[in-house]
This record gives structure tokens, C-alpha cells and sequence, in this order.
């Protein structure tokens, strides 16, 4: 009987018995699966900033300008004693922060109305205009956005029969621009996080009781947690690493600004300050984990 | 979704101010595009077509726009793959370092991309003594892309819970299987999602690009970059910006047609999903 | 089934000891920095390449002098705007491009780092016809080698709003005296890089001679601060630091901006737009009365250059009369050929890039007259060694680099 069966089973196909070897081998499956993402970036990325950021334990001959490879710390020292780094990073989180929570509550209602509310046209005109201006180019929009700022330029115009101006360049203009910039990063993972929340569930929560507000607190928002933190990371990070937004909306330094500067001559304190949007971000991840936005749902 | 008269209206106001937020700028290029002074200073002071016939003349600027979208779809691609595989390995499975890779992933963008661009033109000439080309621009623009993928794809696999994989296993798929026909599909409008804004990051990146580039190649921000040190040649970079803003209009909206038939059928597995969890056994 | 043993750890233990193998492999194989001058020269140009790569400051390298010179000699060129000093040192390490036209702020840099060759000026015909007090100059000219060939130079200008600043300034006290800056707080124009400091050592050289200070660029400690805090006290009343042209050209155009420091590129662009702005000194006749900080920039080869026959016939082309008179007209600098300067060629070049013909451009512009450039302070790098009686106590680059990054803050 088995025997029968046995020959009158189909020879499994060679893909089907690549697969095979998988299951039930979660280590083989992880390693195969994080060889090439990992490959690439420890090989090809993180090699290229070894380097560099051994160099933030170097020394620089103050005669020459040489870089020698003697074991030192004055580079972290030089950091910590100098109240103008602790600004210009403190400067930069802010921002950054000023930038995501802004970002969220902007994208959030356009993108639940692209989810939920939209019909089929209405939809797919919105996926459209939301995307368009990344298609506009960085420094095209930063320099739009110099005339809307600018002394009699769009936004002064615009207030001044308010007889209120506008707040010209400085950190209020970065936070403005960055969050524009960065607009469509949060807008596109909150949409595509809030179509999957089955309309069922709404349903569900109303017929129990629950009116609209009670509805986002309890059910839309945990849903869309995730989301929200995926589009964060990527307002948080561009920010962080942006130098030529304040470069020319502002008079002010960010972390971006000070690495650059130092980085042709100064390696070793240029790559001492990039180990500063590094922390952030370890922080920022653990943090995200601590308020649950990675657990499975 | 049944919403209050109320709360709908408040819904819409929201969406005009971000949807005004997001159109200022761009209303502001397009009028520079017809400006005919060559200084941005508001009011322009008279309007011209002049620079569209220009622009259209302007070789360098087309062909730097097919490098950019060359350049920016090879390295989409590779982000997808990458990302994709890295998704799947975080968020279906436990392993020690896991959180590590989440780390990884995000770090091309959380550094300055002066750190990238020096970082990666080093080793390309000093270590591995290769030429800069677009090659190894991809290859810059890859990296960084990979977290956009990465992020969306598992912000939706966390969302997904792994038992309808589980489900399709039992059923006799094998892996292969259950990834085509189950997971993909689940993730696909994430994917979507990520790839475009891959797109997007590496079409608009200039400084990790200005070092990996070799000598006389040129992508769209290059040539803006260029351009916009020159005012004369300035009016004709708004005209590109705003001519590529139409043009994007096609293959975004093709984009999101390839996610539009998940939509039916992800309220029937929700729905299904809510009546198996609300049935009576 | 086997225990896959190296698995067992996870992937992060394998990601952690790649990345310490590869950076001991990579370390080991930078070695030490090569910070040795390069000392070969080329002996003889012989055929063109084909191809040529160049950085250049935007506006040096433009289609009215680049076709006919690709068409004499078959090289096409390839160009890469830089806009600032260090971006052309970071482009040049990379060793993908066959020249550079560097200011004084980086030719020191790029020749200790090795990463330019000496020229052989006799390969360079026209080199002979420059102005002598071009040639030879601290920043061109390094252990007595040629490293570069001089292409122009200009000093840095003071441009008011005539409608903002009445009367027109004849200092540089308008913008660095605390008492008479803060009449235009929020209004002034800076320029955004630490060579600036320079510019406030020029104004203290005259203003507080106490200090006894000589070079600009080579301060000792107390000097240093002294300039350092006279920019400090500037910050408040600056409205915007400009590190590209454009961004200053909209800056006085809104009238963001009043009075500041800039280039003859910006002002040209603002004039030719009917903004009201005068300047000082070429093209008015006069210098602040301190004097200025000033650039003279030169083509160097790099030590790696891949074409180098095509970027000697470039060194030579971009000094040829005709050439240096159309790019020194097109930017407003002086031009370093001396031929250039005859009305005929300067005629020629002004119809060439389509500006209105200026037999006097030499004039205005002091092509010509030692006098005038020994009140210019052209940009150098700052090193620790004073090259005079106070040894090796001056502050480097870096020193300066920090200084900027505390007065911007």
C-alpha cells in the first residue's frame, strides 16, 4: 500500500526540495536569509567605517596636520570639555525630535484619510500628491523654501496684513524645513500600517460602544504603533545627519555641520563627533522598544 | 469607517493644512520656473517661458535625469532584495543580535553623509584600489536604501501575525512556497511602499554620491548642485524640478495600482480573521 | 542533523569578529598617512589623452574657453564644481581627477598630503609672460618647487546696500567694530569658513597695533583670541553666513543682507540685476583703508592625474591671453598673463563671453600694480610654524577650524 503510494507520489521539484532543507532548521533560515543584507553592509559599509572611526582614537600633530596612530582619548575629552559640542548636539535632538513629532501629526490624519475614508479615486490622487514633492529635488525645495522665508519673501507677505512677520531663518526655519522634507517618510508607512487594520475592527469597536476618539486611542493607535515608530526612524535619522538644510536656512551649527568641517583636516575629532549620532540612535531604537512599538501584534 | 459629521469635518481640515503645507513650496518653484529675473527675490519680477524652451535644449540636464533614474532603480532593486531578506529574517525568527541588525540597517542614514560618502570613496580608492563610476555609486546609494525597505517591511510582518505562514506550512508548502504565495502578498504594499521612497532617497541624494562618482558622470542633483552656482543657469533648475514633479505622477500611480487588489482582499482575511477569533467553536 | 557550531552564537557574534578582522586587515593596510610631497615631475607633454578631469570654483571652467580648447587638442574635459576649499581637498584624495584650481587655504594641504605633483613650468610657455609678483609665492611655491601654475586673483570685497548704508564705508570697521555693526545687526554678511578669521586679524592689524600682528595667518596665541573674540562679538549682528554665491546674490537681493564681505562674482550678478550695491576695492579704485584678505588660486596637477599631458595643455591653455582675459572678465578678477592685458585680447575675450567690452579692466581691477596686492592678504593655510622669529608657536588649521565651529556655535 505504502509502496504504491510512494511511487505514485510526484518526484518533488528541485526547488521545492532546496526549500526543504529550511524547514525546521530556524539557523539556516535566519543565516541564508541575513547573508546577503549582512554581507553587504558588514563588508562593504561597516568595514569602510572601522576605519574611520578608529581614527576618532587617534592623534593629530599639531606641527603637520599628520595623523598618527597613537592610542589617545583627547578627542572624546575635547568633546566633553567644550561646551559648544554639547550645544550643537543638544541643538540637533531637539530638532530632530521638534521634526518627528511634528511629521506624526501631520501625516496622521491625511494618512488615515487615504485609508480609511478615501474611495478607490480618491486614493490613488492622494498616494500621488502626497509623493510628488520628493520628486522635486533637495536643495530646489530648501531654496524655495529660503524665498518663503526671506526678509518681504512669501511668508512675511502673506502675514503682514497681520501685521505679523514671519520667523525668518534660524532653528524655528530648520524645523520647518526639515519637517517638509521628510514629510512623505512618515505619511507613506502610517498609510500603508493603517490599510491593514481590518474596517471589521472599527466596526467592532463602535458596536461595542465606542465612539471615534475612544476608537484611535484604543484601537487604531496601537495598530499603527509600529508604523508610526518605522516613519520616525527615518524623520529622526535624516535629521540627525542633515548639514546642508541648516547650512542655509540658519547661522547655526548642527552635528552634521561640525563633521563636516572637520572632517578634510581633523579626521580624528570629525569621526570622534559622528560617534555622537550613533548613541542617539541606540538610544532612540532602545527606547522605541521599551514603549512596545516592537512587539508582535 | 462611519465617522460623525463632526469628526469628519475636523478629518478634512487636517487634511487641507498638511496638503496646503505640502504644496507651498512647490507652488513657489513653479512660479520661479516662469521668473525672468535669474535671483530668486519675491515678487519675481516678471514672468517668461523662455526657460522651458531651454530647458528642453539642455542636454547635460536629461541625461543626468536617465543617470539618476538608472542609478535609482539598480539600487531599489538591490535595497528590496536586501531589505526584504533582512525583514524576514527579524521578525519571524529569535536570534541573539537581533535587535542588532535593526541597529545596523538604519545606520547609513542616521550618520552625516559626509561620514558615508568619505568612509566608502576611501575604500573604494585606497583599499580596493578601484575606479569611481556609477558602480560604486549604486553601491553608496544601496546602503542607505536598504533601511527604507527594511523598516516598512517589518513594521508590516510585525503587524501580520506568523500563523497564517504557520497555517500554509502545515498545509505543505515549503518555505519557498508559503513566502510567495502567503507572505509576499501580505507584504507587498509595504514593499511598494519602501521601494518608492528607496527611489526617492537615492534620486535625491547629493553628498554621498559627490564622492563616489567618478569624474564625468553626473546625476540629477549634481546637476542642480552645479547649477545652482551659476545664477544665469539658475530659473532653468526650478523648470526641471517642476517638470519632473509632473512627470512623477505616472509611475507613482502605477506603483500604487500594483497594491490596489490587497485591498479586497485584506478586509476579507481581517474579517475573516475577527470572525475566527469571535467564532463559537 | 548537526549542530551548525559557528551558528550557535548567532549571526551577531560572526558580524562582530568580520568587522574586527577586516578593520585590523584595512588599518594594516592604510599604513601610516602618506604626508611626503610628491617630487616627480613631468619631463615632456606628449599626446593628448583624450580626457580630461578637473575641480574647479564654479565660473572657471566655462563652455566659452573649454570647446575651443577641446577642439585644439582632443581633450574633453570633465568638470566638478566645489564649493568650498575643503570639499576640492577631499575630491582630490580620491584621486579621480587630474587637476585643481586651488585657493592659498588648500595648496599647502594638498601638496604636504601628497596628493599634487610639481609642475615643470618649462612645459608651460605662456607661464613666462605672468606677472612676476604672482609667481613664486608661498602659496604657489613650496621648498622652492613649482607646485602649480598662478590662474588669477582678487581680493575680497566690501558690498553695501547703497539704500540700507549711507554713507558708503571706507572701513572694515562697518562690519567688525562692535559699536558700528550693531547699527546693521542682523544684516551683515559673513563669510561662512574659518579663513574669516583672517579677515578679522587684517581689521585688528590696523585697529590694535598693540597686538603686533603681521601675517594674518600666522597668529600666535594671544593674537589669535583677540580675532577670535572680535568675531564673536560679531555673531549677533550677523544675518547670514555665505558659503555659496547664490545663496548671498538672494541674500542682498531680499535685503536680508546689507553689508559684508563677498566677491566680484556677486556683485556683477546683483548690479546686472539693477540692485542697488556698491563695492570697494577693485572697480571703485580703493581698498578699505586696513586693507584686505584677498585669493590667488592655482592649477595644480595631481600626483595621480591620469591624463596628465591634457591637464599640462589645459595649465598652459587657461594662461593664454585670450583665455585668462574671457575667464578673468567672465569671474572679475585679475588675470595672472600679463598679455592678457593688451586692450585688443581684452576686447576679443569681453565679445567671446558676451560682456560689454572694457579696455580698462586691468586697470580697474590692479592687474598689474605690486602696490596694490601688498595691502592684500592672499588666503593661506594657517601652520603651526610662524616662518619668523616666533618658531613653531602659531596656531594650525585645526586650531582655526575649532575656533569657527565655537564662534558659530
Amino acid at each position: 500500500m505504502e509502496a504504491a503510494e510512494a511511487a505514485a507520489r510526484p518526484r518533488a521539484s528541485v526547488s521545492r526540495r532546496v526549500a526543504g532543507l529550511f524547514t525546521g532548521r530556524p539557523r539556516l533560515t535566519v543565516g541564508s536569509l541575513l547573508a546577503g543584507p549582512l554581507g553587504w553592509l558588514v563588508i562593504g559599509y561597516l568595514g569602510s567605517l572601522a576605519v574611520l572611526f578608529a581614527a576618532s582614537f587617534w592623534n593629530v600633530n599639531s606641527l603637520t596636520g599628520e595623523v598618527s596612530q597613537t592610542f589617545t582619548l583627547n578627542n572624546f575629552k575635547t568633546l566633553v570639555n567644550e561646551p559648544v559640542y554639547r550645544t550643537v548636539a543638544l541643538r540637533t535632538i531637539a530638532v530632530a525630535s521638534a521634526v518627528t513629532v511634528t511629521d506624526v501629526l501631520l501625516a496622521f490624519p491625511i494618512a488615515f484619510y487615504m485609508a480609511k475614508v478615501a474611495r478607490r479615486s480618491g486614493k490613488a490622487v492622494l498616494v500621488v500628491a502626497v509623493l510628488m514633492p520628493l520628486w522635486s529635488s533637495y536643495l530646489v525645495k530648501v531654496y524655495s523654501w529660503r524665498v518663503i522665508l526671506s526678509s518681504g519673501g512669501v511668508l512675511d507677505w502673506a502675514l503682514h496684513p497681520l501685521g505679523l512677520k514671519g520667523p525668518g531663518y534660524g532653528n524655528v526655519a530648520v524645523w520647518l524645513v526639515m519637517s517638509y522634507l521628510w514629510l512623505p517618510y512618515m505619511i507613506l508607512p502610517i498609510f500603508a500600517g493603517l490599510e491593514r487594520i481590518p474596517d471589521s475592527l472599527l466596526a467592532a469597536s463602535e458596536d461595542l460602544g465606542a465612539g471615534p476618539v475612544r476608537t484611535f486611542r484604543r484601537v487604531i493607535l496601537p495598530l499603527a504603533l509600529p508604523a508610526v515608530v518605522a516613519g520616525s526612524i527615518f524623520t529622526f535619522s535624516l535629521t540627525l545627519g542633515d548639514y546642508i538644510t541648516p547650512e542655509l536656512v540658519s547661522n547655526n551649527e548642527f552635528i552634521g555641520n561640525v563633521v563636516y568641517s572637520n572632517i578634510t583636516n581633523n579626521l580624528p575629532l570629525a569621526s570622534a563627533f559622528a560617534t555622537v549620532p550613533i548613541v542617539i540612535m541606540i538610544v532612540y531604537l532602545l527606547l522605541a522598544r521599551r514603549l512596545g512599538a516592537f512587539e508582535h501584534l | 469607517m462611519r465617522l460623525s459629521r463632526r469628526a469628519r469635518i475636523v478629518l478634512r481640515v487636517a487634511v487641507g493644512i498638511t496638503l496646503a503645507f505640502i504644496y507651498l513650496p512647490l507652488v513657489v518653484i513653479a512660479i520661479y520656473a516662469f521668473n525672468s529675473s535669474n535671483i530668486l527675490a519675491w515678487p519675481p519680477p516678471g514672468l517668461t517661458t523662455h526657460w522651458f524652451s531651454q530647458a528642453f535644449h539642455n542636454s547635460g540636464a536629461g541625461s543626468a535625469i536617465v543617470t539618476s533614474v538608472e542609478v535609482g532603480l539598480v539600487a531599489t532593486a538591490v535595497a528590496l532584495v536586501l531589505g526584504t531578506l533582512a525583514s524576514l529574517a527579524v521578525a519571524r525568527h529569535r536570534f541573539f543580535g537581533r535587535e542588532t541588525v535593526s541597529f545596523l540597517v538604519i545606520l547609513p542614514i542616521a550618520l552625516p553623509g559626509i561620514v558615508t560618502g568619505v568612509a566608502l570613496s576611501d575604500t573604494f580608492t585606497q583599499v580596493l584600489g578601484v575606479p569611481l563610476s556609477l558602480l560604486t555609486v549604486i553601491i553608496g546609494h544601496a546602503t542607505f536604501c536598504i533601511v527604507v525597505v527594511y523598516n516598512n517591511a517589518v513594521a508590516r510582518l510585525r503587524r501580520a501575525s506568523g500563523s497564517i505562514e504557520e497555517a500554509s506550512a502545515d498545509l505543505g508548502a515549503d518555505p519557498l512556497q508559503t513566502f510567495r504565495y502567503v507572505t509576499l502578498p501580505t507584504m507587498r504594499s509595504a514593499l511598494v511602499a519602501g521601494g518608492l521612497l528607496a527611489f526617492a532617497l537615492s534620486f535625491d541624494e547629493i553628498v554621498v554620491t559627490l564622492f563616489t562618482i567618478g569624474a564625468g558622470q553626473q546625476t540629477l542633483p549634481i546637476w542642480i548642485f552645479n547649477n545652482l552656482f551659476r545664477p544665469s543657469q539658475l530659473p532653468i533648475v526650478n523648470v526641471v524640478a517642476i517638470l519632473l514633479v509632473l512627470a512623477s505622477t505616472v509611475p507613482v500611480y502605477l506603483a500604487h495600482r500594483l497594491t490596489r487588489e490587497e485591498e479586497g482582499a485584506a478586509a476579507l482575511r481581517g474579517g475573516g480573521a475577527v470572525a475566527e477569533a469571535t467564532a463559537v467553536p | 542533523m548537526r549542530q551548525m557550531l559557528f551558528w550557535k552564537h548567532g549571526p551577531s557574534a560572526l558580524v562582530t569578529a568580520a568587522v574586527t578582522a577586516l578593520a585590523v586587515v584595512l588599518i594594516a593596510g592604510c599604513g601610516s598617512s602618506s604626508t611626503s610631497r610628491n617630487t616627480q615631475m613631468l619631463q615632456s607633454v606628449g599626446k593628448s589623452e583624450g580626457q580630461l578631469n578637473l575641480v574647479e570654483w564654479p565660473g572657471y571652467v566655462e563652455p566659452q574657453w573649454v570647446k575651443p580648447f577641446e577642439q585644439q587638442t582632443g581633450c574633453q574635459v570633465h568638470n566638478k564644481d566645489a564649493g568650498t576649499s575643503d570639499q576640492m581637498v577631499l575630491l582630490m584624495r580620491t584621486g579621480q581627477y587630474d587637476g585643481v584650481s586651488a585657493s592659498g587655504n588648500a595648496t599647502e594641504r594638498l601638496v604636504d598630503a601628497g596628493d599634487v605633483a610639481p609642475v615643470n613650468v618649462k612645459l608651460v610657455p605662456n607661464y613666462a609672460t605672468i606677472f612676476s609678483d604672482i609667481k613664486n609665492q608661498p602659496y604657489n611655491t613650496f621648498g622652492g618647487v613649482h607646485y602649480g601654475i598662478p590662474h588669477g586673483r582678487g581680493a575680497n570685497l566690501l558690498m553695501w546696500r547703497t539704500d540700507h548704508v549711507k554713507p558708503g564705508p571706507q572701513s572694515w570697521s562697518v562690519i567688525l567694530d562692535p559699536a558700528q555693526a550693531a547699527k546693521y545687526k542682523g544684516h551683515i554678511s559673513a563669510y561662512d569658513d574659518p579663513i574669516y578669521i583672517a579677515d578679522a586679524a587684517v581689521y585688528l592689524k590696523a585697529h590694535q597695533p598693540s597686538l603686533q600682528i603681521t601675517n594674518p595667518y600666522e597668529l600666535n596665541s594671544k593674537q589669535f583670541s583677540a580675532a577670535v573674540n572680535l568675531l564673536k562679538q560679531q555673531r549677533p549682528d550677523v544675518g547670514e553666513y555665505w558659503g555659496d554665491a547664490t545663496k548671498q546674490i538672494q541674500s542682498y537681493t531680499t535685503g536680508d543682507d546689507w553689508v559684508g564681505t563677498t566677491w566680484q562674482y556677486q556683485y556683477f550678478q546683483l548690479a546686472g540685476k539693477k540692485v542697488h550695491v556698491a563695492i570697494s576695492p577693485a572697480g571703485q579704485g580703493f581698498v578699505p583703508t586696513e586693507g584686505a584678505t584677498g585669493w590667488s588660486d592655482t592649477w595644480m596637477i595631481s600626483s595621480k592625474a591620469k591624463h596628465p599631458n591634457c591637464m599640462y595643455k589645459w595649465m598652459n591653455w587657461i594662461v593664454s591671453p585670450m583665455a585668462n582675459a574671457e575667464v578673468a572678465q567672465f569671474f572679475g578678477e585679475a588675470p595672472a598673463q600679463s598679455l592678457a592685458c593688451q586692450p585688443a585680447t581684452l576686447e576679443a575675450a569681453a565679445k567671446a563671453i558676451g560682456y560689454a567690452p572694457d579696455p580698462h579692466f586691468c586697470d580697474e581691477y590692479h592687474a598689474g600694480l605690486p602696490s596694490f596686492w601688498s595691502r592684500v592678504y592672499y588666503w593661506r593655510t594657517p601652520v603651526a610654524n610662524c616662518g619668523d622669529s616666533r618658531g613653531n608657536s602659531c596656531m594650525n588649521y585645526n586650531d582655526w577650524v575649532s575656533a569657527w565651529t565655537q564662534i558659530k556655535g
